[in-house]
């Protein structure tokens, strides 16, 4: 049994050096199999659908949408504000007209504004995290690059921003700002930037201790070069997953925000802000507080199930 | 270890000034004065003037956070102008809530997720282990105000008239009211001072208080009325153990000891219970103390959505209406708890591995 595994060794290793000598395939790049064993991951595979129907969704909006996400119907169709869902596929009377989320207590159609909804969930969540990510990893690169009294500030203040509950500190910030959903969204950056902020510091903290630094330093490099060309490329990896989960919280607080009605405004067809619009007749019209809260969950869960299978594509240690 | 807790007692120091500072200015950013907000928009300046004056607005804003930073350190925290009460009054009586609500939903989520993650890394790559992750994914997914929502909506409106529906919002039904044990028993206490709200504190927390003075359909209507906010609060948490628990099993099992104890021939029962799990815990602790912070986070929008009168409405009532001291003085206890429970985690977490201590 040992005699034919071992023959079997000696013959994989012939096999590789073979391939070396001819030189047929290009090494693979780091993305290259990171995008393999992403596919490999179902959960990981099922949020990118998700995500890609949810930005094909925002994008063809106008022509998704059967009406106007703001349009008042009323006049214009036989139906009155809360009209239950009315699918005629589901033997549903073809005199009436088609809404297959029903109306809202504004008489417009529920489907059209959760489709638009997309739009304004989308944007913000990328906006949200572009801006705490550029913000954040810039503390944090300066904190683990220059060390000393420049480290220990940067540090504490993301530790004092920590030390609040998030959503407790955003409402606070929201409080200052204005209520509104651009408001909404630097609330949300600025207390999810120290993640970022820690994340960098501890990548920098490494890699700069690393030889091919110190022989960039060497050779002259100064010491924005060193930071902008050798440190910050090789630091970003586990900042990206952590900027696709950050997606899904910056989406979950902002609906929040909106929920407590200091987010989005109305008539914005927002997920949250239409919940909220609605929640008092959840006992009546429960389907205007259902599909909205469905929504939520659905782009939370995409943006959750793809930085998850990221995470495991980038880090093949983990075992899960 | 001596050494350890007081290093990280020091490092928690700083912190907690810096939330005092910042709680300070960012409520004194808030655009519109207390003034007009109190007073209606058609106060006269006099009216206004002697308004600020009374509060010490007119103060430099320095001599204010020093006047505040003393007062914070001897628990003195104001008066809310808009109840013309004490801060701590509406402490003693809206906190108990909170804490009775974070508290349920933190134990719904260790007792339910930590066996959920145990199971699911026993039964690893099975229909189990997928279902079970496939409910934590979705878990953390969910809008605390949503589920909320909907729980109040099958509990209040479609079982209604079944044994099993719960009431959607308040604290006790109309009518019941929980009897304060220092009356029950009969003790004779002064209506003043710090031992009576010490007393009155406690006795605010109603499953607590009905539960020792033996109030049985009052315990049995505040634990109806706490089960669904509990359980919409608590799937976050929950969730997140679940996971963190499986993952963290399912590490330690693959480890060189594992294999070890089961080579000497223990049962896999008793390689689970005394190998894996104490090990595995570890991360869970810190998770526990970590959501803390979302919990209170969420007590805010769960406590909105069923109507209750806890520290999260209030908070969200103080800063939408400009009520300075209500928001510094409730900002800064709830900030003050959450750092004091990182201080126990990571306490706790030096206690469980030795090797931190010496970091």
């Amino acid at each position: 049994m040992s005699i034919f595994n071992q023959r079997k060794d000696v013959e994989e290793i012939e096999a590789v050096t073979d391939q070396r000598n001819l030189v047929t395939t290009k090494p693979s790049s780091q993305w290259k199999l990171t995008l393999r064993r992403f596919r490999g991951r179902k959960s990981g595979m099922i949020g990118l659908t998700i995500v890609t129907l949810l930005i094909l969704m925002a994008v063809f909006a106008p022509i998704l949408a059967p009406y106007e996400p703001n349009e008042v119907l009323i006049g214009k169709e036989d139906v009155g504000p809360r009209d239950p869902p009315c699918v005629h596929a589901f033997g549903c009377s073809e005199e009436t007209p088609q809404h297959v989320m029903g109306t809202d207590g504004n008489v417009r159609d529920e489907f059209s504004r959760i489709i638009y909804g997309a739009r304004v969930s989308l944007t913000l969540g990328f906006f949200t995290v572009t801006i705490a990510l550029l913000v954040g990893s810039a503390f944090g690169a300066i904190a683990g690059f220059t060390g000393g009294w420049i480290d220990n500030v940067i540090m504490r203040v993301m530790d004092v921003v920590l030390g609040f509950p998030s959503l407790l500190l955003a409402i606070a910030i929201v409080a200052v700002l204005g209520p509104g959903l651009r408001n909404a969204l630097i609330a949300i950056a600025i207390v999810t930037m120290p993640g970022y902020a820690r994340v960098m510091r501890a990548q920098v903290l490494s890699i700069k201790e690393s030889d091919y630094v110190a022989a960039s330093e060497a050779l002259g490099a100064s010491s924005t070069q060193l930071l902008v060309r050798r440190v910050i490329p090789n630091a970003l990896t586990p900042l990206v997953v952590l900027a696709t989960l950050g997606v899904a919280t910056a989406i979950l607080e902002a609906a929040g925000l909106s929920f407590l009605g200091l987010g989005a405004q109305p008539p914005l067809a927002e997920w949250g802000s239409m919940l909220a619009s609605e929640r008092n007749q959840l006992f009546t019209s429960p389907f205007l507080v259902f599909f909205p809260g469905i929504a939520i969950m659905i782009t939370v869960l995409g943006f959750n199930l793809m930085g998850d299978g990221l995470r495991d594509a980038l880090d093949p240690t983990l075992n899960r | 270890m001596l050494g350890f807790i007081t290093r990280r007692t020091m490092l928690a120091i700083p912190v907690l000034l810096g939330i005092i500072v910042v709680v300070f200015f960012l409520i004194r950013a808030i655009p519109g004065d207390p003034c007009t907000s109190m007073l209606g928009e058609r106060a006269t300046a006099e009216a206004c003037e002697r308004f600020d004056a009374a509060n010490g607005l007119n103060d430099p804003i320095w001599v204010q956070l020093g006047i505040y930073m003393k007062n914070v350190i001897t628990f003195n925290l104001g008066e809310s102008v808009r109840f013309s009460r004490p801060v701590t009054q509406l402490l003693i009586e809206r906190l108990p809530l909170t804490i009775e609500l974070a508290f349920s939903a933190l134990t719904i989520a260790v007792v339910v997720g930590v066996p959920m993650g145990i199971i699911a890394a026993r039964k690893h790559n099975t229909a189990i282990d997928s279902a079970t992750m496939a409910f934590a994914n979705i878990g953390v997914s969910m809008p605390v105000f949503w589920l909320g929502l909907m729980l109040a909506y099958v509990f209040a409106l479609v079982l209604k008239g079944t044994p099993f529906a719960l009431p959607p919002s308040g604290r006790l039904t109309a009518g019941v009211f929980s009897v304060p044990y220092y009356e029950v028993w009969g003790w004779n206490l002064e209506e003043e001072g710090f031992w009576f709200s010490v007393n009155e504190f406690i006795s605010n927390f109603y499953i607590f208080n009905t539960l020792i003075t033996a109030q049985w359909a009052v315990f049995w209507d505040a634990i109806r009325h706490m089960i669904l906010p509990a359980i919409a609060l608590a799937t976050i948490p929950l969730a997140i153990i679940a996971r963190i628990t499986r993952s963290s099993l399912l590490e330690v099992m693959s480890k060189d000891y594992i294999r070890t104890a089961r080579a000497k021939g223990a049962s896999e029962t008793r390689v689970v219970r005394h190998h894996a799990l104490r090990n595995a815990l570890l991360p869970v602790v810190t998770i526990i103390g970590l959501s803390l912070g979302g919990l209170l986070g969420g007590a805010v929008l769960t406590e909105t959505v069923f109507g209750l009168a806890g520290v999260g409405t209030a908070l969200f009532d103080a800063i939408t209406g400009r009520d300075y001291a209500v928001v510094q003085g409730f900002t800064v206890i709830i900030a003050g708890g959450y750092v004091l429970v990182n201080l126990l985690v990571d306490l706790s977490y030096g206690y469980l591995d030795p090797r931190i201590r010496v970091k």
